[in-house]
């Protein structure tokens, strides 16, 4: 074993394991908060948003990640050449990083996933609590709010950390788009030195690392929530 | 249970036969799985072909083997070489003294220039201090990608890799790369296509032995010695029956590459 | 040179022009591999379930290390250890007992590296299905007097499949699709013949389009089969009310 070179990677390992952090918060925020609507429409939504979010969800739960996130930064960056000034507008910035194509990627997916999950679980809140709820006048709103979410919130919390333990496991492919987190600050100590297994062996620590900790989280957080069986 | 049996046998014994795979040759080399034109592209009926392509073919007539290409991701491809996966890597593969601790190399089989292209509307300039706070997009664990770290990164330039070349053309024409640096042969061949309407060459950079190598050779595991010698045999013999010069022009390449007998 | 690229018409087409052919063995490659490591993954899981029941603290030991770690790095990084220092521990291994080293090829090795993944998750989906088999049915076996083979290939096996199905119909689900970071490594499935016909053809957009149709229906297709083959295990079972 070679470890020669770790001393002077150590900078790009942290921003690497910073941006691998920063792609996993942003894609379950963002995938998370998508995944209520998505997964309300499904269940008391009109038909045509029903059919779409179905549709969304079949098409991100039954296509590999790769494609999608290929299909995203390869498939729409073949289209820029044909769009004038697209250069100089305000977006270019966003548009010509792979970062931001990863995090919309990822994002997605989690929201195709978690979607179809929050569907079980606003259909697993006890009909009885909702109609108490509505006995009461509150406004659908305010039976969305205060009780329909909350409750379909606290359901999913036991597979939440499954799922984000998932979802970690997904962002190395944001190097396949030029990103440089762990995995792809591995790429470029393996490149630079010909070294191929140490970097893999020391990305594999990290990655189990975190998970580790996700799920001794979430198990913290479970125990903070008081929940009545 | 019985029915189920039969059912998953013919399943395996159909997908065993439907594989399209290259198993039947006795020498498989690793070649960069993406295009590489015009030394190695898969064409759309699934052959590849090119400049090292006829090479392969015409090395494996002159040491009586059957041949094929294994195609294999470009950044761990020595890795494969050494796991056994293939028995040698023709894929355009620089010979340098860093790769030499982990591999050896055939006898060089051609050379050329490393260039940098850009697009049309910026100047010439493409020195290292010219191009601070410019990205410039490369293949991943190339020599390539190693000059620019060395001679273009500590300048201020943002290197972008890619796992294949094809994928770095492709940002060039989006515009999500400012250039990029490779093989000249290549690189034309991309500037002389579609895509590549938007750039032009900016120039040959200055040559680091060290870094670039000095020319391209077949990549062998360090203890497979009697292969190496006939490989070597092969390619001399070709070097005297001027096979070299014939595919060069064959490939329209007169002039851009430097071939063995000029290395003499 | 101008290597102008041919009409759509050409590229979207069977034969040599076009790379819809390609794109189809693309996709049974895939298929392959996918199934290939399916049926290695699942007889690992066996093994694995059976062990992580049945068998001393050492083993027990050994797999409980397998499903964690297998299950905590992401498949990606795996895949790539696995294929490379994987198969060179195979051939040192090959070494030391005094055989010849093999060389794999890659649709093995990429079944192998897939099935080796695979197999975490089974054995911990067989190892639940075998612990919800219920324990008189087993004794059951036992009192009748069949040998421990009998009582698991009869009993057992049988009675646990309806609890397995679920489980492992969304692990073939999983496998199509993670056979596609096969690509990232390189093999001629789906992902990459689709990133050669992409590159070849500059029509990047259509072609990734066109593979994740592709994997949509095959995942739509393997949805419908295991919700039959659910109905036909759950012969004779009692129906939930």
């Amino acid at each position: 074993m070679n470890w020669e070179w770790l001393p002077h990677y150590i900078p790009l390992l942290i921003h690497g394991l910073y941006l691998t952090l920063v792609l996993l918060v942003s894609s379950v925020v963002i995938g998370g908060i998508m995944a209520v609507p998505i997964g309300l429409v499904q269940v008391t939504g009109p038909w045509p948003l029903k059919v779409l979010a179905k549709a969304f969800c079949t098409f991100i739960r039954g296509t590999p990640l790769l494609i999608q996130l290929w299909l995203l930064y390869y498939g729409v960056g073949s289209l820029f050449p044909g769009i004038p000034g697209i250069r100089d507008s305000f977006l270019w910035p966003i548009l010509r990083e792979g970062f931001y194509y990863a995090v919309l990627a990822f994002s997605l997916s989690f929201a195709g996933y978690e979607g179809e999950v929050m569907r079980g679980a606003f259909l697993g809140v006890p009909r009885g609590e909702l109609e108490a709820a509505r006995a009461i006048g509150m406004s659908p709103w305010k039976v969305l709010t205060r009780v329909w979410l909350p409750r379909a919130v606290r359901l999913v919390l036991p597979t939440l950390a499954g799922e984000i333990v998932g979802q970690l496991k997904s962002t190395p492919l944001a190097f396949t788009v030029t990103v440089m987190d762990l995995m792809g600050a591995r790429a470029k100590i393996s490149s630079d030195t010909y070294i191929m297994y140490e970097p893999l062996i020391l990305i594999a620590v990290i990655y189990m690392i975190l998970t580790f900790f996700i799920t001794r989280a979430f198990n913290y957080l479970e125990r903070l929530v008081p929940q009545r069986r | 249970m019985k029915h189920t049996r039969r059912l998953f046998l013919a399943a395996v014994a159909a997908a065993t036969m439907f594989t399209a795979s290259p198993a039947f040759a006795d020498l498989k080399f690793g070649v960069d799985i993406s295009p590489y034109p015009p030394f190695t592209s898969q064409d759309a009926s699934g052959k590849i072909v090119g400049w090292e392509a006829d090479f392969m073919d015409a090395l494996c007539a002159e040491m009586k083997e059957k041949c094929a290409f294994e195609p294999t991701a470009w950044d761990g491809i020595i890795p494969a070489l050494t796991s056994k996966k293939f028995d040698g890597i023709l894929s355009s593969m620089s010979v340098t003294p860093e790769r030499m601790k982990t591999i050896s190399y055939s006898k060089i089989y051609y050379n050329s220039a490393a260039v940098i292209i850009g697009p049309k509307s910026a100047d010439k300039d493409f020195s290292p201090e010219h191009l601070a706070g410019k990205t410039i997009g490369v293949q991943g664990a190339t020599t390539h990608a190693n000059y620019l770290e060395k001679y273009y990164k500590p300048k201020g330039a943002e290197i972008k890799s890619y796992a294949g070349q094809d994928e770095a053309n492709a940002d060039l024409t989006a515009g999500r790369v400012d250039y990029i640096m490779a093989d000249g042969v290549t690189l034309g061949a991309f500037l002389a296509s579609e895509a590549g309407a938007c750039c032009e060459q900016k120039g040959a950079v200055p040559i680091d032995v060290a870094i670039l190598g000095a020319g391209v050779g077949i990549g062998i595991r360090k203890e497979d010695t009697a292969f190496m010698d006939k490989v070597n045999a092969g390619i001399d013999a070709l070097t005297a029956k001027g096979f070299f010069e014939e595919n060069t022009k064959k490939w329209g390449l007169d002039g851009k590459l430097i071939l063995p007998k000029d290395m003499k | 040179m101008i290597l102008a690229v041919a009409p759509l018409s050409d590229l979207l087409s069977f034969g040599n022009k076009g790379y819809l052919d390609e794109l189809m063995w693309g996709a049974i490659a895939t298929l392959e591999i996918s199934f290939l490591g399916y049926a290695f993954g699942c007889f690992l899981g066996l093994l694995g379930a059976v062990g992580k029941l049945s068998g001393g603290s050492l083993v027990k030991n050994i797999l409980g290390g397998y499903t964690t770690l297998f299950r905590a790095i992401p498949e990606l990084v795996l895949i790539m250890l696995i294929y490379y220092a994987g198969t060179n521990g195979l051939n040192q291994l090959l070494i030391s007992f005094g055989f010849e080293p093999i060389q794999i090829n890659q649709l093995l090795a990429a079944v192998f590296v897939l099935g080796f993944v695979q197999g975490a998750y089974s054995t911990e989906v067989l190892r639940a299905a075998i612990l919800a088999v219920p324990v008189g049915q087993v004794e059951a076996a036992k009192a009748y007097g069949m040998t421990s083979y009998q009582q698991f290939r009869r009993v057992v096996l049988p009675a646990m499949l309806p609890y397995a199905i679920p489980g492992l119909a969304n692990l073939w689900l999983n496998i199509t699709k993670d056979s596609a970071l096969i690509a990232v490594i390189g093999s001629s499935e789906l992902a990459n013949v689709t990133r050669i016909a992409a590159g070849g053809s500059k029509l990047y957009l259509v072609f990734y389009l066109l593979a994740a149709v592709i994997y949509l229906v095959i995942s739509m297709v393997s949805d419908q089969f295991f919700a039959w083959l659910e109905r036909r295990v759950r012969r004779g079972q009692r129906k939930l009310a």
